[in-house]
């Protein structure tokens, strides 16, 4: 139970996996993905994160002072995750541009009525 | 000449080209092809002095982007498994996109070309990346790349199209978070995200559970992204309403692309005994793509839809390629590897027919298809050599790589992949006939009268050299690859198969 | 033996296929040129094949390598007597045919033309293919071709039962071409390598189980093309063919095919010393001899005069391989002979059938009383042919039929030499009467013959098995080959 963190990346990726495959509505289940994502992102930040340690920014002038690792949190997640970030925000705009396609030819945005429509 | 950066070239110059066209395309639309056509000439060029940098290395060439060493930067490698798909789909690409022209101007409104070829620019851009990268993560980013583009081009379909892109977005998305999941929990474990790096220090970690979690994670997300059933249901709906040019694209390349990450995972990353030996990973894959097998040709014989059989044929033939693999010996690995290449070829043939054929009759109705021969003869002489080749008639690339499937299964005593791998030919033959027959035959009654036609035969299809040429390439080529199979396994592909499984 | 090399064998089978790429483009427009590629394709393919019958009648075999596909596995001619047996048939009888053709499809003015020509070419590439080839890979890509091309002829009249016709064709064959191809690669897991071999390729590798179930799987995969029963069912259906169809490839280039690859795999690839008890030979032939009764006695009850011809090849397939699963050098050299000459007779006998149905349009035996008044010469080589089945001399068919009542008996398998007696008597139970009844029958009518482009080549072929039962080694060297295979398949035991 120590590892907190953990579980509530894995009740957000539920409730995200939830959503997407679920909910009837298309924008719900845009919003389950997007909830999805964040959750592994945060999980990859929470992982950079160390007890006692700051931020990963050398703060001395000093060139012959000795910087220890293990000082500072780790930023290679937190950069890994930027553009995890880019790429979640690029999925959204994608969807969100398809859902406006969709809404316009059928004027809906419920999963069971588009099919019905389709089917015809 | 100094094919020094090639491998990055092959990425860059697509990546930026597809901002050019983007530009070009607001203020002059007949330029946009050209440029796509240009870049994807100079991308061949890449892909071919790539191949011949590793063939005369006898090794892996690697190339250090902005000169920091790994595993700190961002590498690039290629050996001789990445290179041959590399080549494949700077070649697939080229000649999708000469095909393009008519059939593109026939279903894309000109106002959308630009934001289309932008999108084709950056779906090879990352396909290649995919291909070349070196590194784990740099791999998720660039199948991401490949992934939207995917998303947005499927979406420029008609009808139902946007809405079976979004629910390929919602599965495709799923699948990239599970990859992304499992290489956090590698880089957990490791502290490093570089391919070759990885291989070294995970192997003192075999026995732990959280790679095991990690690495479970990763084949869910390859799985989904290469279309291997169960997962595979985004596949025929989106590939079935996407534009043709945009299918022909697709189909025979981004399913393959995610078949070399499968291979690269379970045999370079880890090592070859992890997924053998250790762990039922590769029964478990073997028997999933079993029943894909039968299940993919079982629904492809029930569609009257031509692109949508194709599609269900794309899941099969991914099923044969996992079979192959799921052997664990040297022989089904070949078989694997050449079935990819050939299968890309063979897909690509198919599906450059079928988008030539909605353009011109209107519809995908096999039901429809009578009298094809008489106004598509070309064409249908094409699909006649793609459906020979996945049937696996010689001389046909096709028959080589079911071939070395067979031995492979054999080799392995597996007989119910056996029974599989034989019984899906026979149900493709099925198929084929099928379609062949309603083209080929006219409706005769019992007394043998037809109704008369008149028309008089074109020697060569009324359809445009453009789109014409790049399928009468294609398949001359399949044809191509059959006789030349020794080179390519001799030459490429006996060298990429991993040292612990040669002695096989 | 040693190897001449040579461009003949690619030649001979580069002949028809480019003469199929020609009636491809010469097309409807021009149709008196697109029939005369075919009759050039055909000569020059015969001309091919026969350059190579000196060297191969040395004890030579003429090899010719297109491509090595990988270790083992090689696009390969290689010409050896037997053959040099069926190229001879095969490519000396396109020439008869597509004279025929010319005639009957003209005479009833039938659809699809080119698709017609430009098949048949395709048929022969790969019926001379099959014959050429010196591994199963090779053998197996020109089965393949072989299958597909003759496909839309058999579904030539494209009506529904056509049609039907087609796929059950379709389905046995390709269903047997996938039997084929797990035997290959379980030989090749066995023996590393694909060639012929007069002394058996697989002979002392693997098992006598394996071995068995893998002769099985040839035998059901090429006899399905050969028509052994239960797998013939498709040769009466495929009759709606057109009758030149019906003439050249089911009487004698793709039964023939079947039949030439069931002796090539029980000679060559497993060869006499494979099994170490003649069990095994004689179980197969036992299946090949109720084949061989049971269809000469279903011909009986047959009123459609293609169909009743249809049992009857049946009948005389199984009798050419059950004569090469006897194994003693007299049954052996029998089974080599029936092939050609059974294959001259028959295709004799359907282009008389052909004849009658372009003048007459007449199917069925029981209107035909009377035929023969008024088509003399049809009926007369329409006798020539019964006859010669039957096993009169000297007529070709005695000649085959005694050596193989002699190697029935050479080989101590007095049942079998029952069986060849009885099927010859039962062949004339179902002959003769067609005979009488076209003489004897009916009323008088005048003398009105079907064209001279199919009469003759009628004539001709009747003829050609007059002179080869008296000189049966006349122009094809057929007796000489035959001699040089008993040789070089029983040297080695």
């Amino acid at each position: 139970m120590g590892q907190f963190n953990y579980w509530v990346y894995v009740v957000l990726i539920i409730v995200g996996l939830y959503g997407m495959m679920a909910k009837n509505n298309l924008m719900k289940k845009l919003i389950g993905m997007n909830i999805f994502q964040w959750a592994i992102i945060l999980f990859y930040i929470s992982i950079g994160a160390k007890k006692g340690g700051t931020i990963p920014i050398i703060a001395t002038t000093n060139p012959s002072a000795t910087v220890r690792a293990i000082d500072y949190i780790n930023p290679l997640p937190h950069v890994l995750m930027l553009t995890a970030i880019v790429v979640g925000v690029a999925t959204t705009g994608i969807a969100l541009t398809l859902l406006i396609i969709i809404y316009r030819r059928f004027r809906t945005l419920e999963e069971d009525r588009i099919i019905k429509a389709l089917r015809k | 000449m100094n094919t020094e950066h090639f491998p990055a070239l092959i990425v860059v110059v697509p990546l930026l080209l597809s901002f050019v066209v983007f530009a070009v395309g607001l203020v002059r639309r007949s330029l946009c092809l050209p440029i796509v056509i240009l870049t994807l000439l100079a991308c061949l060029g890449f892909a071919i002095g790539i191949l011949q940098s590793v063939l005369t290395k006898g090794g892996t060439v690697r190339y250090y982007l902005g000169a920091w060493d790994p595993p700190w930067g961002i590498e690039y490698a290629v050996d001789h498994l990445n290179a041959l798909v590399l080549l494949s789909i700077a070649v697939v690409s080229l000649l999708v996109a000469i095909h393009s022209r008519s059939v593109t101007a026939k279903e894309i409104p000109a106002s959308k070309h630009g934001p289309f070829y932008t999108l084709l620019l950056l779906q090879v851009t990352g396909l290649f990346g995919m291909t070349i990268t070196g590194d784990v993560f740099n791999l998720y980013v660039l199948l991401e790349i490949a992934s939207f583009s995917a998303y947005a081009i499927i979406g420029m379909g008609e009808g139902g199209a946007p809405f079976a892109a979004f629910r390929y977005m919602i599965f495709g998305t799923i699948g990239a978070c599970a990859y992304l999941l499992g290489i956090g929990y590698l880089y957990i474990l490791t502290g490093s995200l570089n391919m070759a790096d990885l291989r070294q220090l995970l192997v003192p970690l075999y026995e732990s559970r959280v790679l095991l979690v990690g690495f479970a994670f990763i084949m869910v997300g390859i799985a989904i992204k290469m279309a291997l059933f169960p997962v595979h249901t985004w596949l025929p709906d989106s590939y079935t309403l996407a534009p043709s040019a945009v299918s022909a694209l697709l189909a025979p390349l981004f399913t393959k692309v995610g078949v070399y990450v499968l291979l690269r995972f379970l045999f370079t990353v880890f090592d070859p005994s992890f997924s053998s030996q250790m762990f039922p990973v590769l029964k478990v894959l073997g028997g999933v793509a079993t029943i894909g097998i039968i299940f993919a040709s079982i629904m492809a014989l029930a569609q009257t839809d031509l692109k949508r059989m194709l599609c269900y044929l794309i899941v099969a033939e991914i099923g044969y390629i996992v079979v192959g693999v799921a052997c664990a010996n040297r022989v089904g690995l070949i078989g694997a590897i050449l079935h990819t290449v050939n299968d890309i070829f063979m897909m690509a043939c198919l599906f450059t027919v079928a988008g030539s054929i909605t353009a011109y009759r209107g519809s995908r109705n096999i039901e429809l298809f009578r009298g094809l021969h008489r106004t598509m003869p070309v064409t249908l002489a094409v699909f006649v050599a793609g459906a020979l080749s996945v049937v696996g008639v010689p001389p046909f690339c096709g028959f080589f790589s079911k071939w070395y499937l067979v031995l492979g299964t054999i080799h392995a005593g597996q007989w119910v992949y056996l029974g599989v791998l034989l019984a899906g030919s026979l149900l493709n033959a099925v198929l084929f006939f099928r379609v062949l027959e309603k083209a080929y035959f006219e409706l005769r009654d019992e007394s043998g009268h037809a109704e008369p036609h008149g028309r008089k035969r074109p020697l060569i299809d009324r359809i445009p050299l453009t789109e014409l040429g790049p399928m009468v390439v294609l398949a001359l080529l399949l044809i191509f690859l059959g006789l030349f199979s020794n080179n390519i396994i001799g030459d490429v592909i006996e060298h990429a198969i991993p040292q612990t499984m040669r002695i096989h | 033996m040693e190897p001449v090399h040579s461009f003949a064998p690619f030649a001979a089978v580069l002949a028809p296929l480019i003469g199929a790429c020609l009636i491809l483009l010469t097309g409807r427009r021009r149709p008196n040129l697109r029939e005369s590629w075919s009759i050039l394709a055909a000569v020059a393919q015969f001309g091919f094949v026969y350059s190579m019958v000196a060297p191969v009648l040395k004890g030579n075999v003429v090899e010719y390598t297109v491509t090595e596909i990988y270790r083992g596995m090689a696009l390969q001619f290689r010409v050896d007597a037997f053959g040099m047996i069926f190229a001879l048939l095969a490519s000396s009888l396109w020439i008869v045919v597509s004279v025929y053709s010319i005639g009957y499809m003209r005479s009833l003015k039938e659809h699809a033309q080119t698709r017609f020509y430009f098949c048949f070419a395709l048929a022969l590439f790969g019926a001379v293919g099959v014959a050429l080839s010196g591994n199963l890979i090779t053998l197996y890509m020109f089965y393949e071709i072989l299958t597909i091309s003759t496909f839309p002829l058999v579904a030539h009249k494209e009506t529904p039962e056509a049609i039907r016709a087609g796929r059950k064709y379709l389905v046995y064959l390709l269903g047997g071409a996938v039997l084929v191809l797990l035997a290959m690669a379980l030989s090749f897991n066995l023996a590393g390598t694909l060639d012929f071999s007069p002394h058996g390729t697989l002979v002392g590798k693997g098992s006598q189980g394996e071995l068995q179930f893998i002769l099985a799987l040839f035998m059901i995969g090429f006899g399905a093309k050969a028509a052994i029963m239960p797998l013939h069912e498709w040769l009466p259906s495929a009759m709606i063919a057109p009758t030149p169809v019906s003439a050249l490839l089911h009487a004698v280039a793709v039964v023939k095919a079947g039949v030439f690859c069931c002796i090539r795999v029980i000679l060559y690839i497993f060869g006499p010393n494979a099994f170490s008890s003649p069990d095994v030979w004689f179980i197969l032939a036992c299946i090949l001899a109720v084949t061989v009764i049971l269809a000469n006695l279903i011909a009986i009850t047959q009123d459609n005069l293609k169909r009743r011809l249809a049992f009857s090849t049946i009948n005389n397939l199984s009798v050419i391989i059950l004569g090469a699963a006897l194994l003693s050098p007299p049954a052996l050299k029998g089974a080599f002979l029936h092939l050609p000459f059974h294959g001259f007779l028959k295709i004799t006998l359907f282009m008389c059938a052909g004849a009658i149905y372009v003048k007459t349009r007449k199917e069925l035996i029981s209107e035909m009383s009377g035929i023969g008044r008024q088509m003399p010469f049809t009926m007369a080589a329409f006798t020539i042919g019964a006859s010669g089945l039957v096993g009169i001399p000297p007529i070709s068919g005695f000649i085959s039929k005694w050596y193989l009542c002699g190697g029935a008996f050479k080989a101590g398998e007095l049942i079998f030499l029952f069986v060849f007696l009885a099927s010859a008597f039962l062949d004339a139970v179902y002959f003769f009467p067609i005979v009488y009844a076209a003489y004897f029958g009916g009323k008088t009518i005048r003398i009105d013959e079907a064209p001279l482009s199919m009469t003759l080549p009628v004539i001709a072929c009747a003829a050609a098995s007059i002179l080869l039962g008296i000189f049966p080694d006349l122009i094809f060297r057929f007796v000489s080959l035959a001699n040089l295979i008993v040789q070089t398949v029983s040297g080695g035991s």
